[in-house]
């Protein structure tokens, strides 16, 4: 079995579940001659020609739109917005439209549309190619918040997106799109959505992260057993729908949680994490919760990597946690 | 205010019509209807019955005759204020007193505002606030119809206001890349709430920002049935040929308010509503009725008898109904919701069985 990587999985997916549906196709920008500027759709335009994968001008709001009307009609529409960056010329037709046509049609009208757009920092991006503003997403009700952070989940959580029912923004962790690599079995099926992953057991401190932060968190859990502390990693693959009863069982264990992500910390998903704490195992924390995050400035440029965790950020603030109270 | 503020009042053609003496009786009879819904519905938000209402007074010609023109296949994308379209779609006035009480029969479950209605059985898109928005889904749909090998056309509903927004642009342009089957429909009644028309765009007309997307873009006397008729057909028989999108801009005037919220003596003379009064679309289409020889006053007496009578009779069902249940509202947010969710909903429930909230 040979080794793939996040974008190779992605790819992978789109293609295999094409194959299996001809209602799945595929909009954006430079997806299709040109493969995407990620390739994540390299070959596709060959393999399945100008009406599934279509490359469209250059409008956000364009491509959700009319992503949009084909759900609406049937279809099962996979667009790409090119960077994340860039998704809010389709910002209302996500909020006031997708996320509201079941529930504004009392369930005449779902609208299963998979947005998927490459997120975060980490590639020297800067302001308008570095962003992850997932809480905005995941604040609004209507739409699955998806986050991959293996080619295995990449893939998997990509195929469960194309089937879902419901509108899904699909986050792909584009810093780690080719450093990371891993099996994808062939026959791999759908991952379910709502299952968060153990990445790694320990008895003293939960450690919540998700995308691109998964690789410094996990050695930062490596590092920190030096230190004589036991760190549980746990990637939470979806952010809604939200496995909170694997993030309960972990902190009841550990009585300790430290929240990972990229993102500006004030009202990011990390508030919510620590509010979930806060109000259902209050009991169980022995210590605050702490929160490793991007700082609450735009994305910096020439300085981004005093901006976004690093495992030495993260290792720290788990032993500081596993030493508090 | 100037009364400059209006489009230019088109010329009424003497053509002939395409359409039948009994087509243009039946069309008659649905803005008739449309109207008295309308005089009603504004009456029944006055009374505080209702909660709010966005009158289609005025724009009934362009409504009725547009979708007249259409096959029952047709995808619909309305915006707020499209009365007459969902009536000759089949849609009953008692389907929407039920939408705007949002009582148990409303089929969006007292979800949305009055006006905000959705037909899916009809082919009528369920309407949003935002504006334009739809326009960019009716390109989607038509794209989606393509490829299902489907001849049948999108429209795309708005008015003069929704020609500035994003949406706009870019549903035509795409419109225009794929050549989709789509004809967008702009109703002109000289006004987006406050704002008249001339201050809207410096375009010469609304019709001409077709141009630039490489889209025919027509004019038509939007108080004509059958001027309204004949360039709906024709753009649909245009679509449906593979020849692609049609801009076509009615020019209609905005006799009511922009809603029950607004008060247009803020901003426009009595004078111009008068001057549009006079071409009022459905006095005109009784002129020609009764000039033809094909309507009388005394039909037209027991036509409004009977159409008030059929109204009348949907508010008194309407509002017998029971109310929408208290929990719906957790309902259809997702078609799996999440466990946050489902324990919000468990949290009301339990609310509302110690009485802490009352339904």
């Amino acid at each position: 079995m040979t080794e793939t990587t996040i974008v190779q999985a992605v790819n992978r997916a789109l293609r295999e579940a094409m194959q299996a549906d001809p209602d799945v196709l595929l909009l954006g920008e430079d997806i299709g001659v040109n493969g995407g500027v990620f390739r994540a759709t390299e070959g596709l335009f060959k393999e399945f020609g100008a009406d599934r994968v279509i490359d469209t001008p250059l409008s956000e709001t364009g491509i959700i739109g009319t992503a949009i009307g084909m759900a609406l009609y049937g279809l099962k529409p996979v667009a790409e917005i090119q960077f994340m960056d860039f998704i809010y010329p389709g910002f209302d037709q996500i909020v006031s439209e997708l996320t509201k046509f079941r529930y504004r049609s009392g369930g005449q009208y779902p609208c299963h549309v998979v947005i998927r757009t490459p997120y975060g920092g980490g590639i020297k991006g800067g302001l308008y190619h570095s962003q992850s503003t997932e809480a905005y997403f995941a604040h609004t009700p209507g739409i699955k918040v998806v986050v991959p952070s293996t080619p295995a989940d990449a893939h998997g959580l990509l195929l469960s997106a194309i089937q879902d029912p419901d509108p899904v923004l699909f986050l792909e962790p584009k810093r780690i799109y080719r450093s990371v690599s891993g099996e994808v079995p062939d026959g791999a099926g759908p991952e379910p959505f709502g299952h968060a992953r153990v990445v790694r057991e320990g008895t003293d401190v939960s450690v919540f992260a998700y995308g691109a932060m998964i690789p410094p968190a996990a050695e930062a859990c490596e590092g920190v057993a030096a230190d004589g502390v036991s760190a549980e990693l746990i990637d939470l693959r979806t952010l809604v729908p939200l496995d909170e009863a694997s993030v309960l069982a972990s902190v009841e264990k550990t009585g300790r949680a430290v929240v990972v992500h990229e993102a500006p910390r004030f009202c990011g998903f990390g508030a919510e994490l620590a509010a979930i704490l806060a109000e259902r195992a209050f009991f169980s924390l022995r210590a605050p919760v702490a929160r490793v995050t991007g700082y609450d400035t735009p994305f910096p440029y020439a300085l981004e990597q005093l901006y976004l965790p690093d495992a030495a950020r993260i290792r720290r603030a788990i032993v500081d946690t596993a030493r508090a109270g | 205010m100037a009364d400059a503020a209006a489009p230019a009042p088109p010329t009424p053609e003497a053509t002939p019509s395409d359409l039948a003496v009994d087509d243009e009786l039946a069309i008659y009879r649905v803005m008739l209807l449309a109207r008295t819904f309308d005089e009603r519905a504004l009456a029944l938000q006055r009374q505080g019955r209702i909660g709010f209402y966005a009158p289609a007074v005025g724009q009934e010609a362009a409504q009725v005759a547009c979708a007249w023109a259409l096959e029952s296949g047709d995808w619909l994308f309305p915006s707020y204020r499209e009365l007459g379209v969902a009536l000759v779609r089949g849609t009953t006035p008692e389907e929407l007193f039920d939408q705007f009480l949002g009582n148990a029969a409303d089929r969006l479950h007292g979800r949305q505002m009055p006006n905000h209605y959705g037909f899916r059985d009809r082919n009528f898109v369920v309407a949003s606030s935002p504006i334009g928005t739809q326009v960019t889904q009716a390109v989607g749909a038509a794209m989606a119809a393509v490829r299902r090998k489907d001849r049948v056309v999108t429209v795309a509903f708005f008015g003069d206001g929704a020609t500035s927004s994003n949406d706009f642009h870019a549903g035509l342009n795409f419109a225009g890349v794929f050549r989709t089957p789509t004809i967008f429909f702009c109703q002109n009644n000289g006004w987006a709430i406050s704002l008249p028309r001339e201050r809207q765009t410096a375009s010469k007309t609304l019709a001409d920002k077709a141009a630039a997307y490489g889209v025919p873009g027509l004019v038509v006397d939007g108080n004509d049935v059958h001027a309204v008729f004949r360039a709906v057909r024709d753009a649909r028989a245009r679509a449906v040929a593979g020849e692609g999108p049609t801009l076509l801009e009615a020019q209609v005037y905005r006799l009511g308010p922009h809603s029950t919220s607004d008060d247009p003596r803020r901003y426009r003379s009595e004078g111009e509503v008068d001057v549009w009064r006079q071409r009022d679309p459905i006095g005109r289409l009784r002129h020609e009725l009764i000039e033809a020889g094909h309507w009388s006053e005394a039909d037209d007496a027991k036509l409004l008898e009977e159409v008030r009578g059929e109204v009348a009779e949907a508010i008194r069902r309407s509002e017998a109904k029971p109310p929408s249940p208290p929990a719906s509202f957790f309902d259809d947010v997702l078609a799996t919701p999440p466990p946050s969710l489902e324990a919000e909903r468990r949290e009301f429930e339990r609310l509302l069985a110690e009485g802490v909230v009352k339904p």
